[in-house]
């Protein structure tokens, strides 16, 4: 019992740094870097893309063993974009500022490779219980990494952070960080220090690969599904 | 005519979709290594977004709006845009192999970029025509391939230079496309768009 409970607990944080989705695994790096103009704006689609991520990966795990495995990538992509489409609707109509703001990168959360990734290389594989805490971990890992985008863009290029006054009264703000060029600015920045602070230097080379092998990666899935 | 030159203009250098909109951020971070792979990614994306373009825009209107549907749109889209991605390989495999073996690889890899959808959800919300839509969708994707085949020229000399450890691989990477993305900001306020 007790091994399991730790194996749990391993699947739920393992998220959180470890196998960050978007700082370790560069995944999801659209969204990362276009919405964290703000603070606020990387919790809501942080939340919003954790809802997805929740939904679809209770469903997928649900459906996994009715799905033949031939069709399971246009099953998934469906679950996905019904899922998405709850969020979307959600937001509209209860959170109509943070709607405002995201825009079209709430119904992009169809095509955010960590959904898919997750669904893929988790949900289909393990029971209910265990992906609703990897969904959580994953969740919450990009939630956490756009917070900090967000806090680190709006402190340097609006003095702000969520709203309220940090900088902006001592310094002036330097505004190309809530600019596109800061998102990357950022964001190289980010995962240079993560570098730096990671034991696993050695690792460099892979995390540099890690972006084209992810992608090639939901691609060769995605072309496999369909062709078979 | 001047509003779509101003559109086609604007799709290319003021917002381009990479380096303004985040958008197709993967591809352009993956296959921009070499300036040979970029231009086939490139190739690719232009056929498939110009093509997505027009039929969702058809999809949208005469589908989705008549009806009060407009709600499922993103999952008719990435429906329509994943079932385009695999006829395009196919016929294009049978009736054209030089093309496909040009552009083959690259196919598959477009399901999963959002600059696809991205398109197709841009073109409804700003209402435009048929003919915006298409010109839109074809010069964003002009845009896009711009952008990824001066990246790849400026990541061919970053590989023979010494960066500090921590920055090798995607950092620098990221950075270097901080200052391209710079240069593009340069053509804000072009034409007073």
């Amino acid at each position: 019992m007790a091994r399991s409970d730790k194996k749990a607990l391993s699947v739920l944080t393992s998220g959180f740094m470890k196998e960050n989705p978007v700082l370790k695994l560069v995944l999801g790096t659209c969204p990362t870097l276009a919405v964290t103009t703000m603070a606020r704006n990387g919790i809501g689609m942080g939340i919003a893309a954790t809802f997805v991520l929740l939904g679809s990966n209770i469903v997928i795990s649900l459906i996994r063993k009715i799905v033949p495995d031939k069709v399971r990538i246009p099953v998934f992509i469906t679950v996905i974009a019904g899922f998405t489409t709850i969020a979307d609707m959600l937001l509209h109509a209860f959170l109509p500022d943070v709607y405002k703001e995201l825009g079209i990168y709430i119904p992009l959360i169809v095509v955010n490779c960590i959904i898919f990734a997750r669904a893929e290389m988790f949900a289909s594989k393990n029971g209910v219980g265990m992906s609703i805490l990897d969904a959580l971990g994953m969740g919450a890992g990009f939630t956490i990494a756009l917070l900090l985008m967000g806090s680190v863009r709006e402190i340097l290029g609006a003095g702000t952070w969520m709203g309220i006054p940090v900088t902006k009264n001592l310094v002036d703000p330097a505004v190309i960080m809530i600019l596109p060029p800061g998102g990357f600015l950022a964001f190289g920045f980010i995962v240079a220090a993560i570098q730096k602070l990671s034991v696993l230097k050695v690792r460099n080379k892979e995390i540099a690969g890690g972006c084209d092998m992810n992608c090639a990666g939901c691609a060769a899935a995605v072309d496999g599904g369909d062709k078979q | 005519m001047r509003e779509i030159i101003l559109i086609a203009i604007a799709a290319i250098f003021v917002e381009n979709f990479v380096l303004s909109k985040f958008l197709g951020i993967c591809p352009f971070l993956g296959v921009s290594k070499k300036t040979s792979t970029a231009v086939g990614m490139g190739g690719a994306i232009i056929f498939v977004i110009t093509l997505s373009s027009a039929i969702t825009w058809f999809i949208y209107e005469y589908m989705l709006k008549p009806n009060d549907l407009t709600y499922l749109r993103t999952i008719a889209f990435i429906l329509v845009i994943a079932a385009l991605v695999q006829l395009v390989e196919t016929v294009m495999k049978k009736f054209m192999p030089p093309l496909y073996r040009a552009l083959g690889i690259y196919l598959p890899l477009i399901t999963t970029n959002c600059a696809v959808l991205g398109a197709a959800l841009l073109i409804i919300e700003r209402e435009y025509t048929f003919l915006k839509a298409v010109v839109f969708g074809f010069a964003s994707a002009v845009g896009f391939t711009l952008a990824l085949v001066l990246f790849s020229g400026v990541r061919e000399r970053i590989e023979t230079n010494d960066i500090p450890p921590a920055f090798r691989g995607l950092p620098i990477t990221l950075i270097a496309a901080a200052l391209v993305s710079v240069a593009f900001f340069g053509f804000q306020g072009l034409f007073g768009i």
